[in-house]
């Protein structure tokens, strides 16, 4: 089979997965996990296979057109660089591993099938961004990611937090989504074509007449679906799907396919300084500022998620420096790491019968009830955290070895403001993320309290993912940063001596920092008991985290905040606490700014419709009615009355017919 | 009879046909006002008798002598004996009966009038000068009606049997009572054209059964 | 003799006849209305009858004819008619026009005064 011909099956085949998941799904229960997980790991093994065959060399183009379609031509294009061979081969083995995963999470959940075939869809309209050579085609699968993305947000349906979040995941993204398509038109319009590479080629020449704009627009959608301020706001609250969901969704894939896509036309973006520092100052107001909020988070998955947005930040940032192998390696052991993270938590929750880390802090040997979600979660949080030797450290230092270079003069590719911000909202948030990352650990392992229930082990498919999960957080980076730059722009990615230093200095003393003010507040947790009980803890892991969501908002007064003083969080942040819970009140912003100004239109529109326009049409109404009741009441009944009038009109009726006749 | 030579002939100068038509004419037309606005229904079927018969007159005077036996023969005899029928079955007043005209007598009354207004002054203005000459052999003799009847009006005229019979049919069915009478009365108005029962028994009891029907 | 006379007072008949149809309340008199129609247009045909035989020799004679029909059909009419009547006045026990009153829109209380028997059958009708 030719690369091509693999290429094209690696999408397709999760999405014949999908097909015969959602017709199967009832009628013949016991095919549907073969049906999850066999086509997915076949996709993976093609995916590996697309890339050694590519093997980090040309790219592999073929292009297709259907029919015509307008003066701008859409085609199914291929177009395989060293990028989406790798990003292809990193979402096809997340969606893998949380198959596999799933399979044990939602064990009994009854509405598995639906579930499975919409994340195997979902893997294969990722698949299909990654592998696509054409805007339009990317487009497609860009949203049908985003519907995916609804549906399984609002997988727990019945949870109001879940329905809610859902359809704010869905109106923020494509809030985001209509500049996008816009953008892509101008864009298109300039180049004459959708084909990523004429576009490229149009920029490369100059031929792009609007940069900024164009640009702009498209940050937009990418802020959107990346998460990235100011449109981040869905992506904690999206959380209240379930764990796997979360994991591949929400941390390693759809929120990555901005930054593929950025990086994929970085040319597009590097035709405009503006852009680039919009880009960078969106990536270092978003690493910051959600490194900020994940030290307050309560729930350990929100935490997770304002940690996601923070490394999408990351690899904005990178990009804003010019630098996609960057970007790139950071997502890949992104996506690795905090998969595992999501499942490890998922884990977690499930063990422990909560979400809460201020419960978790006041239960103690969690640890030993969960070791392989302990072992590899330790792994992933020193990975996020960047210490060496683990992968999160190689990617991260090679962003900010990006930065620095920038800043220190090598501006052909990016302003030097860009490297700037983003250098120092880096370092900073290296800080920071070494904080949430300890403070999580401490919590969620090293709690005093009530003994943890014994809920038996974890199902074999869920901790069998977690290490091989593990391999990769552990090692990739260190393996892949020599080897990467062969695959990318060949462009080096080793660390530099400076950043590794600082970064990996102020991530210990972060930790130290954080580990101290655990220290002190440790001692209150016992004098203010909190808590929270799983209603079902012998269900399976979906179940036990549906209930533990819809269970925190009643016990603590929000879904993210927790009035715990033995929060080291809230030692550390001081009065910024509070408002670092609350997603420093973004959402309260924009339902001053958004929100309510829509509803208030909604009502005016509905008082138009009711009152103004609802009159004239009974009005309209109302006039053949009171003719009707005139009428109605000329049917006397009395057949006299009727021949008077009949006769009546007869005379009359000759009369004029005999002065017409006679001219009168 | 005047000679055709005498045209124009005047209105002020009637011959004595004109004037016998005309004082036959209103006998018949206050016969007929009296027929329809006399509060003794049974009177007024009897005023109905002297505008026909004053018709019958007037047809005779147009020389059309077997159309004025006719009617004398169809409407005085038969016609106005089943009026006074149908006014007995039905139990009519004998005596003065207020209400026998109807709220909307003043419409009817201007509806009337117009038609009358319009009638008149169109048929006067239409056949002011026209002139009928009666003279000559009669117009309406047994003879020529017959010949005429039976040479040019066969097939209408024979249709009419056809209509009759069915005219006797409909009525027969029209005025029996329901088949499915469980309690008949004992004696009832069937066919007007058959036997007159009594006035009092002719009651109204099989109203609820053919009422429910 | 002028045809105005017998056309002007079969105009005039056929009026009080018209005024009789629409003003009188019992059926059996507005029969008689019509009665009264019908031969005010008799005497028009005849009197056109007679008027075109002698002015145009028209020997066809069917206005003479066709009063013949009318007479015939009158009577039949006149059959059919009554025993209409009789049908209604045996299920309503009236047989007066104004009180029959079932293509009245809304029609619900029709003939309050008839008494038992008239109230049923306006209510089962």
């Amino acid at each position: 089979m030719t690369t091509t011909t693999l290429a094209v099956l690696v999408p397709l085949l999760p999405f014949l997965a999908a097909t015969a998941g959602l017709l199967l799904g009832r009628t013949a229960p016991g095919f549907v996990r073969p049906l999850a997980v066999l086509p997915t790991l076949a996709a993976l093994a093609l995916a590996i296979a697309v890339a050694v065959d590519q093997g980090g060399g040309r790219a592999v183009q073929t292009h297709t057109e259907l029919t015509p379609t307008g003066s701008v031509p859409i085609e199914l294009a291929l177009d395989i660089d060293g990028f989406a061979a790798l990003v292809a081969v990193l979402v096809a083995f997340v969606a893998t591993c949380v198959q596999i995963y799933s399979t044990g999470y939602l064990r009994d959940d009854p509405r598995y099938p639906s579930y499975a075939a919409l994340v195997s869809l979902f893997t294969s309209a990722m698949l299909l961004v990654v592998y696509s050579g054409d805007l339009i085609v990317l487009l497609v699968g860009w949203e049908v990611m985003g519907i995916c993305s609804y549906f399984l947000v609002g997988h727990y349906w019945e949870t109001p937090e879940a329905r809610a979040a859902s359809i704010k995941a869905f109106l923020v993204t494509k809030l985001g989504d209509v500049p996008f398509l816009i953008g892509l038109f101008a864009l298109a319009t300039d180049a004459g074509s959708f084909r990523i590479t004429t576009v490229l080629g149009t920029v490369a020449n100059g031929g792009l007449h609007h940069p900024t704009l164009v640009g702009l627009l498209l940050l937009c959608g990418v802020a959107g679906k990346s998460a990235q301020f100011p449109l981040h706001t869905w992506l904690p609250d999206a959380m209240a799907g379930p764990t796997p969901v979360s994991a591949l969704i929400h941390a390693a894939t759809m929120v990555a396919a901005g930054v593929y896509f950025v990086a994929r036309l970085l040319p597009v973006f590097e035709a405009s300084a503006c852009v680039m520092v919009v880009l960078a100052v969106m990536g270092a107001v978003t690493m910051v500022g959600s490194a900020l909020a994940a030290l307050a988070q309560d729930d350990i998955k929100r935490v997770l998620a304002y940690s996601t947005i923070g490394q999408l930040g990351y690899m904005t940032g990178a990009l804003a420096v010019g630098d996609r192998g960057a970007a790139v390696f950071h997502l890949l052991s992104h996506g690795a790491f905090k998969a595992l993270l999501f499942l490890a938590a998922g884990v977690v929750i499930h063990a422990a019968g909560t979400n809460s880390l201020a419960v978790m802090s006041r239960t103690s040997g969690l640890r030993d009830r969960v070791p392989d979600a302990y072992w590899t979660m330790t792994v992933a949080l020193l990975a996020l955290a960047a210490i060496p030797p683990f992968s999160g450290f190689f990617s991260k230092e090679s962003v900010l070895g990006a930065a620095e270079h920038v800043a220190t003069g090598h501006t052909e590719h990016a302003p030097g403001s860009a490297g700037w911000i983003v250098l120092v909202a880096g370092l900073v948030t290296a800080l920071l993320t070494a904080a949430y990352a300890t403070r999580l650990w401490l919590l969620a392992f090293r709690g005093r309290g009530t003994q943890a229930a014994d809920h038996g082990r974890q199902p074999l498919s869920m901790t069998v993912v977690l290490w091989v999960l593990a391999v990769p957080s552990l090692a990739f980076g260190g393996l892949a940063y020599r080897l990467l730059p062969d695959w990318f722009d060949g462009r080096a990615l080793a660390p530099t001596l400076t950043t590794s230093v600082l970064s990996t200095g102020l991530a210990l003393v972060g930790g130290l920092v954080t580990y101290g003010a655990w220290q002190r507040t440790r001692s209150l947790a016992a004098r203010v008991p909190l808590g929270t009980v799983a209603a079902h803890p012998e269900g399976d892991a979906g179940l036990v985290e549906a209930e533990a969501i819809a269970a925190h908002e009643p016990a603590f007064g929000d879904v993210a905040y927790a009035p715990d003083p033995a929060d080291p969080g809230r030692l550390l942040l001081g009065p910024l606490h509070r408002h670092a819970a609350e997603g420093f009140h973004l959402d309260a912003v924009y339902d001053v700014l958004l929100v309510r100004p829509v509803l208030a239109a909604a009502s005016l529109v509905q008082f138009l419709d009711r009152e103004v326009v609802e009159t004239y049409v009974r009005g309209a109404g109302a006039l053949p009615r009171l003719l009707g009741a005139a009428v109605r009441r000329a049917q006397t009944g009395n057949v006299q009355t009727y021949v008077s009038a009949l006769l009546a009109g007869t005379v009359v009726l000759a009369v004029a017919v005999l002065l017409v006749a006679t001219g009168a | 009879m005047s000679p055709l030579a005498q045209a124009p002939h005047g209105f002020l100068s009637p011959t004595g046909v004109e004037i016998a038509f005309l004082l036959v004419g209103l006998v018949t037309f206050g016969a007929a006002l009296v027929t329809v606005t006399t509060r003794q229904l049974v009177h007024a079927a009897l005023w109905l008798v002297v505008a026909l018969g004053g018709l019958a007159v007037e047809y005779l005077l147009l020389t059309a002598e077997f159309i004025a036996w006719v009617q004398v023969l169809i409407y005085v005899g038969s016609v106005v004996v089943l009026l006074l029928f149908g006014l007995m079955l039905t139990k009519a007043p004998i005596g003065r009966s207020p209400d026998a005209d109807s709220g909307n007598r003043w419409a009817a009354l201007a509806v009337a009038v117009a038609a009358a207004a319009a009638l008149v002054w169109v048929v006067v203005d239409a056949f002011r000068t026209t002139w009928i000459d009666l003279g000559g052999a009669a117009a309406g003799s047994t003879k020529v009606t017959g010949a005429s009847l039976f040479q040019n009006w066969v097939l209408p005229f024979e249709a009419l049997s056809v209509l009759l019979l069915a005219a006797l049919v409909g009525a027969i069915v029209l005025s029996r009572k329901a088949k499915a009478d469980p309690s008949p009365p004992p004696v009832n108005g069937r066919a007007v054209t058959q036997s007159s029962p009594p006035v009092t028994d002719s009651g109204i009891y099989p109203i609820e059964q053919e009422g429910a029907r | 003799m002028h045809l105005a006379y017998p056309a002007v007072l079969s105009a005039l008949l056929f009026c009080t006849g018209l005024y009789g149809v629409l003003a009188r309340r019992n059926a059996i008199l507005v029969l008689m209305s019509v009665e009264l129609m019908l031969n005010a247009v008799n005497l028009n045909l005849v009197a056109f009858d007679v008027w075109l035989s002698k002015t145009a020799r028209d020997t066809l004679h069917s206005g003479q004819a066709l009063t013949l029909f009318t007479i015939a059909i009158a009577a039949a009419e006149i059959g059919i008619g009554l025993a209409i009547v009789l049908a209604v006045y045996r299920n309503r026990g009236t047989s007066d026009i104004d009180r029959l009153r079932d293509t009245a829109e809304g029609h619900q209380s029709g003939t309050p005064t008839d008494g038992t028997a008239g109230e049923k059958a306006e209510a089962t009708a």
